[in-house]
């Protein structure tokens, strides 16, 4: 019978979503630019010993507290130590610990707030009390309490802006679950026998990604402002290690005395990243999720 | 010999919630919605029903206990002989490879993440009885069959077009040889060259591998086509049932009549019969006692407020209405 096997119409277009998100950001200087910004700072981390021109905690006193010039070229600290040396280690931090503290809040996250909005009924009200509990304290006394309670360490660190990011992950999956399963495909894949398990982790959580993609991007450079914060209050890392908000921190007692470049440098650190981080998330948002162009 | 499928005294309630629960316990009323009220019928192997209403009545409500997609409040449905609506959760799964469901909205039915050579070897996967060489082996015949390219196998939903998207429905549906197929207006959201395509389809499978369908539709033609008996469901209970022909001819049932009436007749000169009900379909949170037509039915006389039974008015014809 020719009619059964016949094509139906002609075949639409194959969609490429990376080539049209090039072609986007070619249009975009701005976000362009933001991407720069991350990708630079990541290599800078990542080939920190032969970026940085000296040695981070090598101090040499007859150089100390000198500003800008060829040989320092973001100047010197107390001891003596090359400032751009200590922003360029100190990125390693800065980069690592919040994309960690991303990923464990993201993975956990995910796995309770699919579960919750699936299933729905009791485990989702309980669920969400206790991330309502949560969220009642503001996120920096959150994070401080927890900081003060754990102690200094890294790991710490991790666990703390990690808590602090969970509920966010947990409600915005719980949200995509909900829009989610009464789609027919949740209904088709439970037709032909699927588990809950497969059912929400194979079915429906890949529906889910693009806003996940977005909120990990804002998250980092909100992971990174707390980490930032608590460093600078003395919560976070401790000297000797270099970390920018401990370097401000440092840098803020010299102001009155006029060195400026100790506190300002890092601060632009933090504000390059951070910024960058959130105009890649913004134009990300506007890539994978066209309905919520123009929303901030 | 016993029908394939015999589904008895079927009901499904949707129990209120919040806000609106509370003001219904406030003014006494109902707590639930009774989408379904016991619906009761048979489908042979190799057969048609056609299961005709209009939209809210509760075609797919019915379409979802069978294939359990939802849980059935009470009734039985058996299958060869075995209660799916009581068995549990891993029973149930094993179960499903013997019944499939093709869905309305063929875009929304599939998962936009999946290509089709995992949407449709899945069920084969979940079933666990062939080997990988095997499956791609079924995959590629399954596509055969409902004429989809072997090329299109790792293609994505969004890219192809609707009648093919259809067309993946229904390979993911006999993949793992059902016996018995739902079919939810299977081509109401298609466009109507595609329709008939895929209808001569659906009867070509049915014939070739001896799959009985229950098709939904309120798409009149098309049942009458593809279907050997047809049910007529108002406000969650079938009130008629006959075999296709009889019910052109012969509707006994009032609604089955209005039903017929408002379908356009392409010849200006044909005599229609006009039979026009009042009124709007009451919410399905107070459907009448007795008759539930009767506040709407030209005929309507005191009898109507009792109970009215489905009974036989003649062989394989069954109506319920006291006037029939």
């Amino acid at each position: 019978m020719t009619l059964t096997s016949a094509p139906d119409l002609a075949t639409p277009p194959v969609r490429r979503p990376f080539r049209q998100g090039m072609a986007r950001l070619r249009r975009d200087p701005v976000s362009l630019g933001a991407l720069i910004i991350i990708l630079a700072m990541v290599l800078a981390a990542v080939f920190a010993p032969w970026a940085a021109p000296y040695d981070p905690n090598a101090t040499d006193i007859s150089v100390a507290l000198e500003a800008s010039s060829w040989a320092h070229l973001l100047g010197t600290d107390v001891y003596g130590r090359d400032q751009l040396s200590r922003i360029i280690y100190a990125a390693r931090i800065d980069l690592l610990i919040p994309a960690a503290a991303t990923a464990i809040a993201l993975i956990i996250g995910c796995a309770i707030g699919a579960v919750a909005g699936y299933r729905g009924g009791w485990l989702d009200h309980i669920v969400m009390r206790c991330v309502e509990a949560v969220m009642a304290f503001p996120a920096l006394v959150l994070a401080m309490g927890l900081a003060a309670a754990l102690g200094s360490g890294l790991g710490n660190l991790v666990i703390v802006i990690a808590v602090t990011q969970v509920p966010t992950y947990l409600r915005l999956i719980r949200g995509e679950m909900l829009r989610v399963r009464d789609m027919e495909y949740a209904e088709a894949a439970r037709t032909v026998g699927n588990g809950d398990g497969r059912i929400i982790f194979v079915h429906l959580l890949p529906n889910c990604i693009p806003p996940i993609i977005v909120q990990a991007t804002l998250s980092l450079g909100y992971g990174l402002l707390t980490m930032a914060t608590l460093s600078f209050l003395g919560l976070g890392v401790r000297p000797p290690d270099s970390e920018w908000g401990e370097m401000t921190a440092e840098g803020a007692s010299q102001i009155v005395t006029g060195e400026w470049w100790l506190f300002v440098f890092p601060g632009l650190a933090i504000i390059f990243t951070v910024l960058a981080f959130n105009l890649v998330g913004d134009a990300l948002r506007d890539l994978l999720d066209p309905r919520m162009r123009g929303v901030k | 010999m016993p029908p394939l499928l015999e589904v008895s005294e079927l009901s499904k309630a949707f129990p209120l919630r919040g806000a609106t629960r509370m003001l219904a316990t406030f003014r006494g009323g109902p707590q639930a919605v009774q989408a379904v009220s016991d619906v009761s019928f048979n489908v042979a192997a190799g057969e048609t029903l056609g299961l005709i209403g209009e939209s809210g009545c509760g075609k797919s409500t019915v379409a979802r206990c069978i294939t359990r997609v939802i849980d059935p409040t009470s009734g039985t449905v058996l299958l060869n002989g075995q209660n799916i609506a009581a068995l549990d959760k891993t029973a149930m799964r094993r179960a499903r490879h013997d019944v499939q469901m093709v869905f309305q909205d063929p875009t929304a039915a599939l998962n936009p993440r999946l290509t089709v050579r995992r949407m449709v070897e899945e069920p084969l996967r979940l079933e666990g009885k062939l080997t990988s060489t095997q499956r791609r082996e079924r995959l590629f015949e399954v596509m055969d069959d409902v004429g989809l390219g072997r090329d299109l196998v790792d293609r994505y939903p969004h890219e192809m077009s609707g009648g093919q998207r259809q067309r993946v429905n229904i390979a993911r549906a006999i993949a793992t040889h059902p016996r018995f197929v739902v079919l939810d207006e299977p081509t109401s959201a298609l466009d109507v060259s595609l329709r008939s395509r895929i209808i001569l389809l659906l009867e070509h499978l049915r014939k070739r591998l001896g799959l009985a369908y229950l098709f939904i539709s309120h798409d009149i033609a098309t049942v009458k086509y593809l279907a050997q008996r047809i049910a007529v469901m108002y406000l969650g209970r079938i009130v008629e049932e006959a075999p296709g022909a009889e019910l052109f001819a012969r509707p006994a049932h009032p609604y089955t009549r209005a039903l017929l009436s408002a379908v356009p007749v392409p010849d200006p000169d044909a005599a229609t019969e006009r039979f026009p009900l009042s009124g709007e379909i009451p919410s399905p949170l107070a459907i009448p006692t007795g008759c539930a037509l009767r506040g709407r039915c030209p005929l309507a006389q005191p009898i109507c407020a009792e109970p009215v039974p489905l009974r036989d008015i003649a062989p394989g014809r069954k109506v319920a209405c006291h006037l029939a």
